[in-house]
């Protein structure tokens, strides 16, 4: 079913299909709902409904975009005059020459899966909220907690004057729990999060409402809990710690645009340099990461990227030897490096930029009980809670919710506050154990910052339990 | 009233949807609009332009004590916007349809109006992107140029209304030595002086002379430092999160839990208010309480928290004006006695920091930041600079930084505009003293 948002699109296109310029248009429609249970306690429920388009035009070899939420046809009219006048504004002073992309015949609708099951109304889902809520035992020091769900559905249509015409169905669900408890003194906090395309059995298979009350079991268990012991360790991270680490110390670093310099003033450079591709060691034989559009569910799953480059699997290490990094068509141009589908926008108000997408580990081969039986001394470290890493994505610290110290092969005691802290460069040559795909878990994260002017994306990332030897780890003040 | 076209298409939207509340229903409306461009440099040539016309509005239906809200994007055409907003109003009837009561809604039925316009002078694209270029002949310039007008309004069905409109020019910028060290400028302002842009573009030049000395690799350890006024801002952006929140003391999830629990303070050099009244946002919050100043930190002890209507509801305090997030968006600290002239002297012997990065708890009870150096961070021996840094992480209790450890506030205070631009350009601003640190703990 086409809206009349984008049929008004499609007959504007039609006024630019002769144009001697390239023209394309991207109208991002989106609707979401934030809907909350607090201490029992239903939160107002708000909703979003945004809607724009971003015109980008071609003139002389100058690329310049308007974006406007006044989608009329003579709003689509004056932002097209805007880009073409910002194009011509640029008169030698731009930074390069833009190739055209080549999108003729393409035609695509992506979907996520399960997109024509129906989704429960307001009130059901309410119910589900409370419910879970209610699961949150009755104990004094459990002073706080919540149960919230973001549904996100959005269609975007790409259009442009050589005939593409890509249209983007996704439906994305955020689910999560939060606990904060309590002793008089001191507080912890343990969450539970999922990101993923599809229906709403994301919610519903998972076992919310038992993880609400595991999530509410494990915040009290850390308030009785000795602080993570200092000094160094083997260090087994649970995916929901191990989607953060690949996050920040490869994803980022190996964002065409932070190395090219354009991040520069903001996000920051890389410590990966062009002349790396093809042979540095990024990591030990067992790391093998991917950028993968195509795994079912997850967040960033598409057919296209936001410029229409077709979005197919790529390894970006393999073995551990570094082979591309994440570029779109504009940066693969200015580089000469290859790269991957990742020019992304946050919304219809930004234009496209190099952007992480489905960034994933590739399994091993070791069970879960296999990964801890090879630990003699060491420490089971699960969901992220803090994260800094500098400019060049190098020296990073990384904390965690939950510790479990693991002696002679046996999972042992909870600690609380677990830290790492180490160095991109060194940290994946540390990988000795990479769990296989019964350890591996579909991830995302709904908020990755960057670019000027300021963007944050959704980003998927699926990773297995993975152990590295020999981290400086440590914990919080008593 | 203003008579720009934001202004009266706001007028018009919120007179329509009075005619169309059902008996008993009330609404709120926020505002937010601009009309802005972005342009963003590297290598002292232009990477990315755009216009940006962004109209977002939400409207909030309440009924009894049900209430539910909705932002949608707006074209500034009356026929389509009122088809949205009509539409927008049905579904979220449907919701308060199967809504309980909410037990914390606290109306706020005041009659009140408020209207404040700061007319500026934004340069025209051409001369801007001619003059940044020119400014950036033979150096490596990387930045963003955010201008244009910013709208915000409120409006309820019980009659208050506000209006805020502010126009001004932000460049962020930094001048890159081959070595990879940079010098971080700001301009902003609400009238463009390209004379002074030039100027600052001097001064950056000459700092990046220092920056070509080869750099220093620091153990880790203690080290005597001085925080400039825009790495300062980086720890007190960290805790703006929740740490005032009165929500967040009220579940245990502040940093400052242990100020508050009077387990820990801060040094009495340390002053710190939430002052709406002399920045650059508009005098009232989303759901339409006048923004108050509020003193949070008074001489190291904490006085004071952010307390939005919900909070007052539901734990019993006196709501103060914050938004739904109790954030700051207008912190000032109070000056000290050192001369900024004398801080070099002063220091003698350790780290000069001009910017931080990238901050986060890495013990949030004890209030335990860490982070990195970024932007010309020297080594200083004797109160000469010797040399910049290699880049370093720092990991310390903020009860240290700004309480035992902390020596001296600088006397002038320096205004930090923030230049952020997520989802629509901001108004936040800070107004702070630079700090000397007895030691700051180096850890990688
Ligand atoms: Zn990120």
């Amino acid at each position: 079913m086409m809206s009349r948002a984008q049929s008004s699109l499609r007959r504007f296109m039609q006024t630019c299909a002769h144009w001697p310029d390239f023209v394309s248009l991207r109208l991002v429609e989106q609707q979401s709902r934030t809907l909350a249970v607090t201490r029992n306690v239903i939160e107002p429920p708000s909703l979003r409904n945004e809607c724009g388009v971003m015109v980008c035009v071609h003139v002389d070899g100058q690329q310049a975009f308007a974006a406007t939420s006044d989608i009329t046809l003579p709003g689509l009219q004056q932002a097209l005059e805007r880009a073409q006048q910002t194009a011509k504004a640029l008169r030698g002073n731009g930074l390069v020459q833009h190739p055209i992309a080549n999108n003729q015949g393409i035609r695509a609708h992506y979907r996520s899966p399960e997109l024509d099951l129906p989704l429960p109304d307001t009130a059901d889902w309410l119910a589900l909220l409370m419910e879970t809520s209610r699961q949150v035992p009755n104990d004094p020091r459990l002073v706080h907690w919540s149960a919230r769900l973001r549904v996100v559905q959005e269609q975007q249509l790409y259009l442009d004057n050589q005939g593409a015409e890509i249209l983007r169905s996704q439906q994305q669900l955020f689910p999560e729990i939060g606990v904060n408890a309590f002793d008089g003194q001191h507080s912890q906090r343990r969450t539970y999060q999922v990101a993923q395309q599809g229906s709403a059995n994301i919610v519903t298979h998972t076992g919310f409402l038992d993880e609400a009350r595991r999530v509410a079991d494990q915040a009290l268990q850390l308030l009785l809990a000795p602080n993570t012991p200092q000094g160094q360790r083997d260090v087994l991270l649970m995916p929901d710690q191990m989607i953060l680490q690949i996050h920040e110390s490869i994803g980022h670093p190996l964002e065409l645009d932070r190395i090219l310099g354009d991040e520069r003033n903001y996000a920051g450079t890389s410590f990966v340099t062009p002349d790396m591709f093809g042979h540095y060691r990024y990591g030990s034989d067992l790391l093998n990461v991917s950028f993968d559009p195509n795994v079912t569910g997850e967040l960033v799953s598409y057919s296209h990227d936001d410029e229409g480059l077709h979005a197919e699997k790529q390894l970006l290490i393999r073995q551990g030897i570094l082979q591309r990094p994440m570029g779109g068509a504009l940066s693969q141009a200015r580089s000469a490096l290859p790269g991957v589908a990742n020019s992304r926008a946050c919304n219809w108000n930004r234009a496209p930029i190099d952007r992480m997408a489905n960034l994933n580990i590739e399994p091993g081969d070791q069970s879960m009980s296999q990964l801890i039986g090879s630990i003699e001394h060491g420490i089971l470290m699960a969901t992220n809670r803090s994260w800094s890493i500098d400019d060049a994505r190098n020296k990073f610290q990384f904390g965690c919710e939950w510790g479990q110290l693991i002696k002679n092969g046996e999972l042992g005691a909870v600690v609380k506050n677990p830290n790492y802290r180490g160095i991109s460069s060194q940290f994946w040559r540390k990988l000795s154990a990479v769990g296989d795909a019964s350890t591996n878990a579909i991830m995302g994260t709904p908020n990755c910052g960057k670019g000027e002017p300021n963007q944050a994306v959704t980003v998927g990332h699926a990773s297995p339990a993975c152990v590295f030897s020999h981290l400086d780890v440590f914990g919080g003040q008593a | 009233m203003s008579n720009c076209r934001f202004a009266s298409a706001f007028k018009t939207l919120e007179h329509w949807l009075k005619y169309q509340l059902h008996a008993q229903e009330h609404f709120t409306l926020w505002y937010a609009a601009e009309d802005s461009q972005f342009v963003r440099f590297n290598q002292g040539k232009v990477r990315q332009a755009y216009p940006v016309l962004q109209i977002e509005l939400t409207v909030r239906l309440i009924l009894g004590e049900r209430h539910a809200s909705a932002r949608i994007n707006l074209s500034g055409e009356f026929e389509q916007d009122t088809a949205q907003l009509g539409q927008t109003l049905t579904q979220l009837r449907g919701i308060l349809d199967v809504l309980p009561a909410d037990p914390y809604l606290l109306l706020n039925t005041e009659l009140w109006t408020s209207e404040r316009q700061v007319p500026g002078r934004v340069p025209e694209l051409q001369q801007v992107i001619d003059s940044i270029c020119g400014l950036s002949q033979g150096l490596d310039m990387v930045g963003i140029y955010a201008a244009g007008t910013l709208y915000r309004g409120f409006a309820n069905s019980w009659g208050a209304r506000g209006w805020h409109e502010c126009a001004n020019a932000l460049f962020d910028w930094s001048l890159f030595d081959a070595s990879g060290e940079a010098v971080k400028s700001t301009y902003g302002s609400a009238d463009w002086d390209a004379q002074v842009l030039s100027d600052l573009f001097e001064k950056a030049r000459e700092q990046l002379h220092h920056l070509s000395t080869p750099r220093i690799s620091l153990k880790p350890g203690q080290y005597r430092a001085y925080l400039a006024p825009a790495a300062l801002d980086e720890v007190l952006s960290m805790l703006s999160y929740d740490a005032f929140s009165a929500k967040a003391f009220a579940n245990r999830q502040s940093a400052l839990q242990q100020l508050h629990l009077g387990q820990q303070q801060l040094s009495p050099l340390v002053n710190l208010r939430e002052q709406p009244s002399s920045g650059f946002e508009p005098g009232f919050g989303h759901d339409g309480a006048p923004r108050q100043d509020v003193d949070l930190i008074r001489a190291g002890q904490l006085v004071g928290q952010l307390v939005n209507s919900r909070s007052q509801a539901e734990y019993s305090l006196q709501a103060n004006g914050a938004d739904q997030q109790e954030m700051p968006h207008t912190l000032v600290m109070a000056p000290g006695e050192l001369a900024t002239a004398d801080v070099l002297r002063e220091l003698g012997t350790g780290l000069y920091i001009s910017n931080l990065w990238y901050l986060n708890y890495s013990d949030v009870g004890s209030a335990r930041l860490t982070g990195m150096t970024r932007f010309a961070t020297f080594w200083v021996e004797n109160g000469q600079i010797i040399a910049p840094i290699e880049t370093m992480r720092f990991d310390d209790s903020v009860y240290d930084m700004l309480g035992t450890h902390l020596l001296a506030l600088t006397r002038e205070q320096a205004l930090c505009i923030d230049s952020g631009t997520y989802e629509r350009r901001g108004l936040d601003s800070h107004v702070l003293p630079g700090a000397l640190l007895e030691h700051l703990t180096l850890t990688l």
